[in-house]
Formats: structure tokens, C-alpha cells, sequence
């Protein structure tokens, strides 16, 4: 299969940890510019798949690509993270004690060494950039509150915005929606839509109303491989995934 | 004035703080020394050494608040640092007493002759210059420090594995300068000092410009730092500190931004050393003694850590408690140190400048956050423990996932 295209392309990826193979022969591809939604159920190597892509952990075996050519076994994560892969954790993870302006500030796209940051003074088009990120999450009337005050749905998009910031090409966000109210999922199917427009993304999620409602190509993935693939429809009829989800 | 200095802003109390170490440097030696001994405004000449001491511990402290408070690297020996800087002082020291030994060899200090050694080590080159010994004051810790820094960092050795190896550290370097071979006096150190920069060492005057050189730097050290931590790179130092992942998947170098604050902390730890020994008198291996950089994280957990003004108020606090104890019940001194960490952590998490702010019900500083303004339609409690709206509240630090 051709790399040419692809913004994330995985051949063959296996890791084991602790005896437990956690991937095992994964290959998965992403278009440019596509959104993709990940799901299965518990331990079948969703978060693993991504930190093997964002450099936290290295594969046993297999190739992993970033925007066709560049070979992501071989970066750790902060390389990655400069050459353009933002990642959301599954539990928020922002700087609490920090206002929300100094953590989207902290994630501006820009140098990322010491001395710069040490005499740094804050440019018209980091403070507009960061208005226009307080647009897109909404939490514009809140920017001087520390983090440490938002709710758990806010923090899941001020780190989404943090990682706006940084301008990836590929967002990887996982379990966007885990303990939100349904107005709240709304707002967050909303705005990795418009984020979808300029980016690819990946969403890692259980909640099927949530991924039915994003609309995109699905793939399911259980012990550590692709399981079924394809819209929503296909894909939760397909008897195998029957099975892994409701028991035999 | 001790009304305003703790109901300010974190910024006017640092800025206090600074003009009243300034003003000590110049008002203390004045008193001490234009003022005439019988005089209720004299400053007696133990007081000038003892609270020179103070300072010196308090630079120390506030080295450590650098890298403790504001980075979450729990150091366990950073007087390993300041015995260093120290060290680097006395040798300039030694050096200085030239022929005037017992033993009267113009160029190997005593202990050197008393060990028959017939020339000079290498390292001591260049210590009978000043500038040199400065340089190297801040040097050796600095460069000890970024070594350490560097492999411990990069091997993403965090917590408490961290601490126990700076304690190593230390032990280390305790162990290998109490041997004599090491060239640095071995067990006794060194000591017995005459001069520095040509004026007498014991003569009031120059014990009341050590003071006054001790007050500047502490007020130079606090402007540093304060300049530091309010810098985009001091904020990274505590996102760092708070969620050392979510910094690194932005794209940061975690391990040189703690490195950074490392290094400098150590310098800082060095000077503190180098002003400490001429005012003391001696310096030996027993300053590396890992339950001295202990101590070192009680005066500023006391204080409270992450807040600048606070370690330097509980290393005063601290020693001039062990001043008084020491004196008056010797033997319990340890059992209330003990006790007092205990204390500390119990009932003052957050020490004593930590727990000041989180009283202040009504603070105008950016850290009170208007938690009542969430939009109804968030329902989802902070399931987080961490929603003190009080800048002075540490949220813990949390793993990724």
C-alpha cells in the first residue's frame, strides 16, 4: 500500500508489555485530512496505539509513518509533538495551577527551548491566536481563571485547545466525551467537526451516540487488531463485533 | 509594615522583602559599627555573625524552593551545593594565609606540610586569586549540578527515586572529602582562616561587610528568582511540575527545563556556601552530611514552599529556634526539629506563607478564580480534588492517563 497520502500510516505493529500483547499486528491507515473513530472495548490497545504514535512507547515490531515519510519509531515525544502530532490524554491533563490564558500561552506553536522562553514577551499574534482559540472552546469568560477551577468537560477542551495551540497536522483525542452531560458531548461533536475541516483526527471513544453523531469512518479494534472497519452501520453489524461487545 | 508585607499581592510582598534585606545590608553594619557598644541601638558583633548565618541558610532555602517548590524536584542534597561553593571559598581562604601557618610554608596550606606533601595539588592552582575562587564558587556546583541534572533528567528519574540519589550525592561526596588523599583537609577541613581580599577576617568591619555582602545577595537571589518564575519559563517550571506529560506532548523538553532551574539552583546554593565559611570560620566534610540538606527542606517547607518569601522566613525561623534550643535544652533540639516537620506537614501543608494566602479570604490576585460563574449547563462536578481557587494551592501532580 502506498504511504504517498496517508497522514498516519501503522504496518504490522505489535508491542508486548508485561507478557501481555497489547498490539498485535496492527496496521491502520489515515488519509490526509480524514477523521477516523476508534473504538472496542476495554484492553483492546486503543491507548496503547497511540502511545506508540506519539513516541511514549517504541513497537517490537512493524512500521509506523507520519505524513508519509517520516518514521515515528525513530522521534520521541517531544520531537513528535514539534513535528505536528497533538495528543489529548484520557484523563484531562491541563496546568491546574496555571490560568487558562498561560496554559494555551504554554502551548502556542513556537520555539520550545529554554532562553527564548526565559526572556519571552507576548507578541499581538500569540494574544490574537489565543483569542481565537478561546473562540473555538468557548471559554472565553474564564481565560484568567486558574484551570484547577474548570469542570471536568472544560478541561477536556481547554486541552483540546491546548493542542489547537500547537497546530498539529494530526490530533489524536482520546475519550473527548468520558464524563460529560449531553449538551456538553453536543458542543464537543461541534468542535471536532470544525477542527476536522483543517485537520486529521483521531478519536478514541466508547460512547456510539457520540461517534454515530461525528458520522465518520470507524474502526473497531479488539486485541491489539483491526476487527472491522467501515462506517458505523457496517461496522456494528458485523457479527464479530457483536460478539466482542455483548459476550458470547 | 507586617500587615502589608503578608495582606499584599505575592509581588509587593517579594518586593518588600527585597528592599528590607537591602536596607539591613546597610543599617545593620552601621549600627554595629558607628554606633558605640554602650548604646541600646548597637548591634552586638554575634548578632551580626549569627544573623549573617541566617542569611546565608536562607539563600540556601530559597535555592531549594527554586527547584522544590516551583519544579517539584524534591532535592535531598543541596548541601552538597552549598558545601561546594564553600569549599571552592575556603581554599581561596587557605590560600590567602600564606606564610603565616604553623608551619609557616608560604605556599602549601598545614595540613598539606602536616601530611608531607611537597607541592601543590592542581586544583588548588589558581585559588589564591579571588576571582578565581569566585568563579569557581559558582562553577563546581553549577557544572556538578547540570551532570547530575543531565543523567538523572534525561533518565526520567522523578520523585522519590530522584531525592534518594541526590542524597547519595551528597553522602558521596560526604565520605570522599572526609579522606585525606581528596586534598581538602580531610576530616578537620579547613579552617584557621586570616584574611579575605587583604582585611582581616575576625575584625568587626569586615564580619559587618560580609553581612552586608550576605543581605545583597539574599536580595539578589530573590530578584532572580522572582524574575525566573514569573517568565514564560517560569510558568513552564510548573507545568513541569504539575503535569510533566501534557509538556512534553506539546513539544517541550521536560528534562532541560528542569535542568535549567537545577543548575541555577545549585549556583545559588554555592554562593550561599562561599558567604557562609568566612563568616563561620570553617568548613568541613561534615556539611555534606545528607541530614543537613534535610534540614535544609524543613526551614522551607516551614515557610512555605513555592512562594519565595516563605523558605526565607522558615530558615530563619527555623535557625534561630535551633539557636535558642541548642542553648537552652541541647538535647531536645532534635526531637523539636523532628517534631516540628511533623507539625509542619500535618497542620501547614502549605507552611507558613502558604497557609497566609489560603486565610485571605477575598484576595484581589489573579489566583482567586470566580468559581461561581460555571454555566448551568455544566453539571459535571471537578471531579478533581485539586479546585483550591488559591494560587498557594498545590494541585497534585498527575500522571498522563
Amino acid at each position: 500500500m502506498s504511504r504517498a497520502n496517508t497522514i498516519l500510516y501503522l504496518d504490522g505493529v505489535s508491542v508486548s508489555f508485561d507478557g501481555f500483547r497489547a498490539i498485535n499486528n496492527l496496521s491502520l491507515v489515515l488519509d490526509k485530512g480524514e477523521m477516523r473513530a476508534i473504538i472496542g472495548p476495554n484492553g483492546a490497545g486503543k491507548t496503547t496505539m497511540m502511545d506508540i504514535v506519539t513516541g511514549k512507547m517504541r513497537p517490537d515490531a512493524g512500521e509506523v509513518y507520519f505524513d508519509g515519510d517520516v518514521d515515528l519509531t525513530r522521534h520521541d515525544e517531544a520531537d513528535i509533538a514539534m513535528m505536528g502530532i497533538g495528543r489529548k490524554f484520557q484523563k484531562p491533563t491541563v496546568f491546574e495551577s496555571h490560568t487558562l490564558e498561560d496554559n494555551l500561552l504554554l502551548s502556542l506553536k513556537g520555539p520550545r527551548s529554554i532562553l527564548p522562553a526565559l526572556f519571552h514577551r507576548r507578541s499581538t499574534a500569540e494574544t490574537s491566536r489565543i483569542d481565537e482559540i478561546f473562540g473555538l472552546i468557548r471559554l472565553g469568560d474564564r481565560r484568567r481563571d486558574l484551570a484547577a477551577s474548570l469542570s471536568h468537560g472544560q478541561k477536556q477542551w481547554l486541552e483540546i485547545g491546548m493542542l489547537l495551540a500547537q497546530d498539529p497536522k494530526l490530533l489524536l483525542v482520546d475519550e473527548p466525551v468520558a464524563g460529560m452531560t449531553d449538551a456538553e458531548t453536543e458542543e464537543t461533536v461541534r468542535l471536532l467537526k470544525d477542527i476536522a475541516q483543517t485537520h486529521s483526527v483521531i478519536v478514541v471513544e466508547h460512547d456510539m451516540h457520540f461517534v454515530r453523531e461525528l458520522g465518520v469512518k470507524v474502526t473497531c479494534l479488539h486485541e491489539g487488531k483491526v476487527l472491522s472497519e467501515g462506517t458505523l452501520d457496517f461496522v456494528s453489524a458485523d457479527e464479530r463485533v457483536v460478539e466482542v461487545y455483548l459476550g458470547r | 509594615m507586617t500587615g502589608r508585607f503578608f495582606a499584599g499581592s505575592a509581588t509587593s510582598r517579594i518586593a518588600i522583602t527585597i528592599a528590607v534585606l537591602l536596607a539591613i545590608a546597610v543599617i545593620v553594619p552601621i549600627l554595629n559599627i558607628a554606633v558605640p557598644t554602650g548604646s541600646a541601638l548597637h548591634v552586638p558583633n554575634y548578632v551580626v555573625g549569627l544573623v549573617g548565618k541566617y542569611l546565608c541558610y536562607a539563600l540556601l532555602a530559597l535555592a531549594l524552593d527554586l527547584v522544590w517548590g516551583y519544579c517539584g524536584i524534591l532535592s535531598l542534597g543541596h548541601g552538597a551545593f552549598f558545601a561546594l561553593g564553600g569549599y571552592a571559598m575556603g581554599m581561596y581562604l587557605m590560600r590567602q594565609i600564606g606564610d603565616r601557618g604553623v608551619y609557616g610554608n608560604p605556599l602549601l596550606p598545614d595540613f598539606m606540610v602536616f601530611l608531607n606533601w611537597k607541592e601543590l595539588p592542581w586544583f588548588w592552582s589558581g585559588f589564591d586569586q579571588f576571582w578565581f575562587a569566585a568563579l569557581m564558587v559558582m562553577a563546581v556546583p553549577g557544572l556538578l549540578a547540570f551532570a547530575f541534572g543531565w543523567f538523572a533528567f534525561r533518565s526520567r528519574v522523578t520523585g522519590v527515586y530522584l531525592s534518594i540519589i541526590t542524597q547519595a550525592m551528597t553522602y558521596a561526596l560526604m565520605l570522599a572529602f572526609f579522606r585525606n588523599d581528596m586534598g581538602f583537609g580531610g576530616n578537620n577541613g579547613l579552617t584557621d582562616f586570616k584574611d579575605i581580599l587583604g582585611f582581616n577576617i575576625q575584625a568587626n568591619t569586615t564580619r559587618s561587610g560580609l553581612f552586608a555582602a550576605t543581605a545583597t545577595a539574599l536580595a539578589f537571589g530573590v530578584f532572580v528568582t522572582w524574575c525566573i518564575v514569573g517568565s514564560k519559563y517560569g510558568k513552564l517550571l510548573m507545568a513541569v511540575r504539575d503535569a510533566e506529560s501534557r509538556t512534553r506532548f506539546l513539544g517541550w523538553r521536560a528534562e532541560n527545563v528542569k535542568l535549567f532551574a537545577f543548575t541555577v539552583s545549585a549556583v545559588m546554593a554555592g554562593i550561599a556556601g562561599a558567604l557562609y565559611v568566612p563568616q563561620v570560620g570553617i568548613i568541613n566534610p561534615g556539611e555534606f552530611d545528607p541530614a543537613n540538606s534535610i534540614e535544609v527542606v524543613v526551614w522551607a517547607a516551614v515557610g512555605g514552599r513555592g512562594t519565595i518569601v516563605g523558605p526565607i522566613i522558615g530558615a530563619v525561623l527555623v535557625n534561630a529556634g535551633k539557636s535558642w534550643f541548642t542553648g537552652a535544652l541541647p538535647e531536645f533540639w532534635l526531637f523539636a526539629l523532628g517534631g516540628l516537620f511533623i507539625a509542619v506537614t500535618l497542620f501547614l501543608p502549605s507552611g507558613i506563607v502558604g497557609t497566609w494566602d489560603r486565610w485571605q479570604p477575598a484576595r484581589p490576585a489573579r489566583g482567586t478564580a470566580k468559581v461561581d460563574v460555571v454555566p448551568e449547563r455544566i453539571v459535571a462536578p471537578a471531579e478533581s480534588s485539586g479546585a483550591h481557587p488559591m494560587a498557594g494551592a498545590k494541585p497534585q501532580p498527575q500522571p498522563a492517563e
